[in-house]
């Protein structure tokens, strides 16, 4: 089932300036681990040492803020857009 | 400067707007994103698009944009062919330069980093890029 997952600036590095990615999984997480398969420069970025999503990082599916869905569990079906965001946030 | 900066460049008209969102947002700090074209991972500093968030925070020390009007932003940019280039922020009552907070926590070395400080009686209108904890003032241009 590939998902499209949308990456920011800040991760392109990673994925040689690619913006946009299409990888499979079942959920989030799964996407996630396909995506760092893919492209491993982005290990570390999305999940921290505990397995969670990381605290910097803010993750959409379509238009729903995964945090309030089932974070890494959340479902995700053929088609669905995983848009990744750093959290924008300073003093 | 340490290393190469774009000019920021945005309309007198929003520039207008981005000041007064941050009077209206006090005595909290008020924070916006912008949007423009890149040139490769570089914004080339050009602002096409500004867009007013919540600050999540509610405070007069720190901001967050508000996870919503991120989305909303992020989604009404790639609607036009943007991405977000940058984030604005008042201090209100420090200068118009990055905070401690600012450059341990600046989520994009490519993006422009603008602060509206309201320590004098007329605000003060600066933006950086914030690159691996180092600090370098970006130019603005404001064109009608």
């Amino acid at each position: 089932m590939p998902v499209e997952v949308r990456l920011p600036t800040l991760l392109r590095t990673h994925t040689d300036g690619t913006a946009s990615v299409a990888v499979d999984g079942a959920t989030v997480g799964e996407v996630f681990q396909a995506l760092v398969t893919k492209y491993p420069g982005l290990g570390g970025q999305l999940v921290d040492e505990s397995g969670a999503l990381h605290k910097f990082v803010n993750v959409y599916c379509n238009d729903d803020d995964i945090r309030y869905l089932d974070q890494l569990d959340t479902k995700v079906a053929d088609g669905d857009v995983l848009s990744i965001l750093p959290a924008v946030a300073g003093g | 400067m340490t290393f190469a900066t774009p000019t920021l460049r945005l309309s007198a008209d929003q520039y207008r707007r981005i000041v007064a969102q941050c009077y209206d947002g006090l005595p909290d700090e008020a924070c916006g994103l912008l949007a423009g074209p890149l040139d490769g991972l570089e914004p080339t500093g050009e602002v096409r698009e500004i867009y007013p968030c919540r600050n999540a925070d509610a405070s007069a020390r720190t901001y967050t944009v508000d996870p919503s009007d991120l989305l909303r932003s992020l989604r009404d940019a790639e609607r036009n062919g943007h991405e977000l280039i940058g984030v604005w922020h008042s201090h209100t009552h420090t200068d118009a330069y990055p905070s401690q907070t600012d450059v341990r926590t600046a989520p994009d070395p490519g993006w422009i980093y603008v602060l509206v400080s309201f320590k004098h009686p007329d605000p003060v209108f600066r933006a950086y890029r914030i690159r691996d904890g180092v600090i370098a003032e970006v130019a603005v241009d404001l064109a009608d």
